[in-house]
């Protein structure tokens, strides 16, 4: 199975770990067996000849061989959980919020799935991921990918599907009755097969103009004015940006920090709106609402100093033309129209 | 100031199980020997209730969509069985009957420094395993072992409560064991049994000690916070309420992953006697085995984070604890290398005691060298959470921790109980279980490889083939476990005298009588020999 | 230990306070004073938890925290430390007491130690009668009008959670000072043996140190957010 960009390199030192422990295993093993029979007791009363029962070197010799082994499984094992941990610049996102006991995910475009994701063959995906109530884990096997999900607090993962296939996806942290039911699948497809699996996908609306709807339906616009004037912050331009906080200290907007701005407002003040006066929406927006939020605010305009990671690319998502999509990658360009 | 003392202890022919009958005088015992035997029934009664647990569990897996039971019940059921055997079997295990019976008879001591403190250890013990199983009988907990939250606080609607309030209960007894064991070892030595002269075992349930009393706070704590926010409805970990479920999960096993070690160093320690004794030679590298116990104690403090390689840790935080996680696998590699020279040109003898100890060897070696490939973390985060972690810890917990319990019982039967077991039959069972647990968790590496996740009542198709494997397995141990239930129970009635010293052994326990007498020694002795000195003790043990 | 006898020989005589398993007076002092100390460790395990769970959280909302903080009673607080030191200060002189063996002493510093642990427990408990008032007891009756009420209340959580237990330790330790009063009222300390003394004083000090702690982070932050 070697279904992903790291599951080649994951195979390799997992194989040769069972080599190297195989063959110490099998080397201790056969001292035992043999001492065993070779030294077995041959009358009741004996006692063997005087032996050494103590060596520094040799004592010496296997604390340091196998720490030298050790260091090399612990730095090819980190190096390799960097490259699964440390996603690429050009990676798709997408969202992915688990609650008891489905699997929901969200792309930019609009298109939602439950327990299942289309993904293309060769595409660097990212997942940004939150949970709903407990802890769940997002786990696909054939792509040696794993991460928890947590409720309150994002984590993401990223894979890139190398070979076309349908591939389970877990659940692996414990999480109630249906655990077990908690599982999907991925689609990982060619191009065209992707392309034409999008054409019948398609979504009534982007995420984007999704939020778009909430944006207003929940009066964020009562206080965030689109002329700068308003009791809020205005709110183009902020995704991406450095944001300066009331106490001297600063922080990137991103989605982390508007989520929490959403559902835990007062844990940071924006320099210059000292009296905070953020309702909070922890009670009424699901995580999912706050996916789509997040991601009008971004479709709000690119920020000023974004860095060049953010695609400026023509957009074709959404109402709103014209609005550059950050992060989108490459596949962009593909997306058919939506309307 | 002064008066008399009572006359020395009652002749030889007085043993500590014939001294006192009846009820009471053991249920108010203050001999270590008998709590140590109050312990054996409590534990051995656990061992069964969980072991049943895990049977059913392993019948319900044959089948793709479970043979048996609805998803919740399976959840419980192994939930209930992991409880059970990590702090009603496990933990108190070995520390709780051989440690309780040997330890004052290995230093030469009448008894443990706080009898009284002991007593009550055994009656702490059983009210939370009561307290437990009558949760248990309520209606259950499904929240797994680890109870993570927010399920265990917000969403299971099981008897959380019940269950965490038992453990939290059981684990005072583990601290009031831990610190009874670090004083008498520390105060309670004979002349002359000097630090460097005590058998490889009291080193190792030192090392065990300390982490009992150092690790059991913070579990308890932890689970009362689950308790008082379950309860209470307050936030202490509920993220809705802005807690932190990391947080509880840093605390977890902080005290959870120390506990391994609570489980596997008495193991070490029992095997760190079997060898020398049945091959007739001191341990090899005796300074490097008994610090090699220490330091397994003090790094394995540093290292639960490993257990959270996909929980949303840092790269750079997981990093040091995969390094650390490396630094304590180099102790256990030192035991089990000179653990293997100790035999090399010895007098190996094929005692069931000894067959227990190889068995050992070999799957406490399979099971480390599998932590080393958990410890690698790349690979970590595939293999994590499936039955790859199933099968390797119970490498190390049954393959390792439980073959090193019935060893030990089976050394040390001829003591506790004066008399002999059947030796071919226990050889026999030795076998069955070597084999029958071989074949139930060989196969979950497989799976576990393959991507089956664990907890999961039922799964794909495509894993069938090495679960029914598995359930085979598992029929065949628990017939490996009935056996030695059956025999030893026979034998302590109709089994052969055993004699002082059966086995030839160097150990101040052996120079008693068996069964001891209810003070141990008729006069308190003085060691004049190293550990395991079979040389220097051949005319006293008749060698040549 | 002037009638220290070695009872090697297991026919020797012993202190009438040595159980028989000892083989001499001092190995049941140390043995006696070693136990208390371990038990003090686990105790520093105990709360340490709690310790680095709260300042996690300390850490992750300083407002909230410090919000919580400025509602404590300075004055109350700050007596009852004042009280508890006291506290400390009697028992190390009744364990001076025991070790010259002048039992009345004894007796009257460890009724006077108690006195102190039993008004440290009456102001607490008017302390929490204020919270309860001011609706500051999360699970009873918890309102709070400001911002980030669920993180305020976190802070009162922590508050009675880690109070309450040394609460709870205040009083083991009274118990066990009775336990002391009446032995020593029957008699059964002298000047060769007071080790119960030492040992239950380790205990006393070590619950006064930990009140420190809570005093420092409970009380002494929301004076800085008072300013």
């Amino acid at each position: 199975m070697t279904a992903s960009s790291v599951a080649a390199e994951y195979n390799w030192l997992f194989w040769i770990l069972v080599v190297v422990c195989g063959v110490v295993s099998t080397g201790i093993a056969f001292v035992v067996l043999y001492s065993a029979w070779y030294f077995r007791r041959k009358r009741d009363n004996e006692l063997p000849p005087p032996s050494i029962s103590n060596s520094v070197k040799m004592e010496a010799a296997w604390t340091l061989i196998p720490l030298f082994l050790f260091m090399g499984m612990f730095a090819w094992g980190a190096k390799l959980y960097f490259d699964i941990e440390r996603p690429p610049d050009d990676a798709e996102q997408i969202y992915v919020v688990a609650k008891q006991w489905m699997w929901k995910t969200q792309r930019p475009d609009g298109i939602r799935e439950i327990n299942e994701l289309h993904v293309p063959v060769g595409q660097s995906v990212k997942l940004l991921m939150i949970s709903q109530d407990v802890v769940h884990s997002f786990y696909v096997p054939a792509f040696r990918i794993k991460q928890d999900v947590l409720p309150g607090r994002y984590t993401s993962i990223w894979f890139r599907a190398i070979k076309p296939g349908k591939y389970h996806l877990f659940c692996a942290e414990y999480c109630g009755t249906n655990h077990s039911q908690m599982i999907g699948w991925i689609y990982a497809m060619e191009q065209p097969q992707y392309q034409a699996w999008l054409q019948q996908g398609a979504a009534e609306g982007s995420l984007a103009s999704d939020g778009e709807k909430l944006f207003h339906q929940g009066g964020c616009a009562n206080c965030h004015h689109f002329d700068g004037h308003g009791p809020g912050p205005d709110l183009r331009g902020l995704y991406g940006t450095t944001v300066e906080l009331a106490d001297g200290t600063t922080t990137v907007a991103d989605d982390v920090y508007i989520r929490r701005k959403l559902m835990d407002p007062r844990a940071t003040t924006v320099r210059g709106f000292d009296k905070n006066v953020m309702p909070n929406f922890s009670k009424l927006v699901t995580e999912e609402d706050a996916i789509q939020l997040i991601a009008y605010i971004r479709s709000l305009g690119p920020a000023p100093t974004a860095p060049s990671s953010i695609g400026t690319a023509p957009d074709s998502y959404g109402k709103q033309p014209g609005i550059a999509y950050p992060g989108a990658g490459p596949i962009v360009n593909h997306t058919p129209g939506m309307q | 100031m002064t008066t008399p003392q009572a006359p020395p202890a009652a002749p030889s022919h007085i043993d500590y199980l014939s001294e006192r009958q009846g009820i009471w005088p053991w249920l108010l015992t203050t001999d270590h020997k008998r709590i140590g035997l109050l312990y054996t029934a409590s534990i051995t009664g656990f061992f069964f209730i969980g072991g049943f647990f895990a049977l059913l569990m392993r019948l319900h897996l044959l089948e793709p969509k479970g043979a048996l039971f609805g998803l919740e019940t399976y959840n419980k059921l192994f939930t209930m069985h992991g409880i059970i055997m990590v702090w009603f079997f496990l933990i108190p295990s070995i520390p709780g009957t051989l440690g309780n019976f040997l330890i004052p008879m290995m230093i030469g001591a009448k008894d443990l420094a706080f009898p009284k403190l002991n007593l009550a250890s055994w009656y702490v013990f059983m009210t939370g395993g009561i307290v437990t199983l009558y949760s248990m009988l309520r209606g259950g907990v499904d929240t797994g072992w680890t109870f993570y939250v927010p399920f265990s606080t917000t969403y299971s609607t099981a008897y959380v409560a019940g269950a965490a309030i038992g453990i939290f209960i059981a684990g005072f007894s583990s601290i009031m064991t831990g610190l009874n064991f670090i004083v008498t070892i520390h105060r309670m030595r004979a002349p002359g049994m000097t630090w460097f002269r005590m058998p490889i075992f009291l080193w190792s349930m030192y090392a065990t000690s300390l982490v009992l009393v150092l690790a059991t706070p913070v579990l308890a704590i932890t689970l009362l916070m689950v308790i008082f926010e379950r309860l209470f409805r307050v936030g202490i970990f509920d993220p809705s309420l802005g807690g932190d479920p990391v947080l509880f999960q840093h605390m977890f096993w902080f005290y959870s992953h120390p506990a391994v070690y609570i489980m596997i160093l008495p193991a070490m320690a029992v095997i760190s006697e079997i060898i020398p004794t049945f091959s007739r030679k001191p341990i090899f590298g005796y300074t490097a085995v008994a610090y090699s116990s220490l330091g397994i104690a003090v790094v394995g403090f540093l290292v639960w984070g490993h257990h959270m390689f996909v929980a949303g840790l840092s790269v750079y935080s997981a990093m040091a604890f995969s390094f650390l996680s490396y630094l304590v696998a180099i102790p256990s590699a030192i035991k089990v290398f000179n653990w293997t020279a100790t035999m090399v040109k010895g007098s190996v003898s094929w005692d069931t005691p000894m067959l227990y100890a190889i068995g050992f060897l070999g799957l406490f070696t399979i099971g480390g060298m599998t932590g080393l490939f958990l410890a690698a973390l790349g690979i970590d985060v595939h293999v994590t959470d499936t039955y790859f972690v199933v099968a390797h810890f119970h490498y190390i917990m049954v393959g390792g921790a439980v073959m090193g319990y019935l060893g030990g019982v089976h050394y040390w039967w001829p003591k506790i109980s004066g008399k002999m077991y059947p030796e071919g039959l226990a050889r026999l069972s030795a076998l069955i279980v070597f084999i029958g647990f071989n074949l139930t968790f060989f196969p979950q590496f497989i799976l576990g490889y393959l991507g089956m996740p664990r907890r999961y009542a039922a799964y794909p198709d495509e894993f069938q083939f090495l679960h029914v494997l598995s359930t085979a397995g598992a029929t065949i141990l628990g017939v490996g476990y009935i056996l030695p239930l059956c025999y030893l129970i026979w034998s302590w009635k109709y089994g052969k005298p055993a004699g002082r010293n059966p086995w030839r052994a160097t150990g101040l326990e052996w120079q008693t009588s068996s069964p001891p007498p209810s003070h141990n020694f008729e006069v308190t002795p003085v060691c004049t020999h190293p550990a395991y000195d079979f040389e220097g003790m051949k005319e006293e043990l008749e060698l040549a | 230990m002037p009638d220290m006898v070695s009872n090697l020989s297991g026919g020797g005589h012993l202190p009438s306070r040595v159980r028989d398993h000892f083989r001499t007076a001092e190995q049941q002092r140390e043995s006696e004073m070693l136990g208390m100390w371990i038990f003090l460790a686990t105790e520093v395990m105990f709360f340490g938890a709690l310790f680095v769970a709260f300042t996690v959280y300390r850490t992750g909302y300083p407002q909230a925290f410090g919000a919580g903080s400025a509602d404590m009673n300075i004055v109350l607080g700050s007596i009852n430390t004042a009280i508890l030191i006291t506290s400390s200060l009697t028992m190390a002189l009744a364990v001076h007491a025991s070790e010259v063996g002048n039992q009345r002493w004894l007796q009257v510093l460890l009724v006077l130690t108690m006195l102190l642990g039993c008004v440290f427990l009456a102001i607490k408990g008017v302390e929490y009668y204020q919270h309860y008032l001011d609706h500051k007891m999360p699970a009873v009756w918890f309102e709070y009008s400001g911002a980030d009420g669920s993180k305020v209340q976190m802070f009162f959580v922590f508050y009675f959670f880690m109070t309450g237990l040394h609460a709870l330790h205040m009083l083991v330790g009274i118990g066990v000072l009775l336990v002391i009063l009446g032995r020593s009222l029957a008699g059964s300390f002298s000047a060769e043996y007071h080790t119960p003394v030492a040992v239950a004083a380790l205990y006393w000090s070590f619950v006064d140190i930990i009140w420190v702690f809570l005093f420092a982070i409970f009380y002494l932050q929301g004076l800085h957010v008072m300013r």
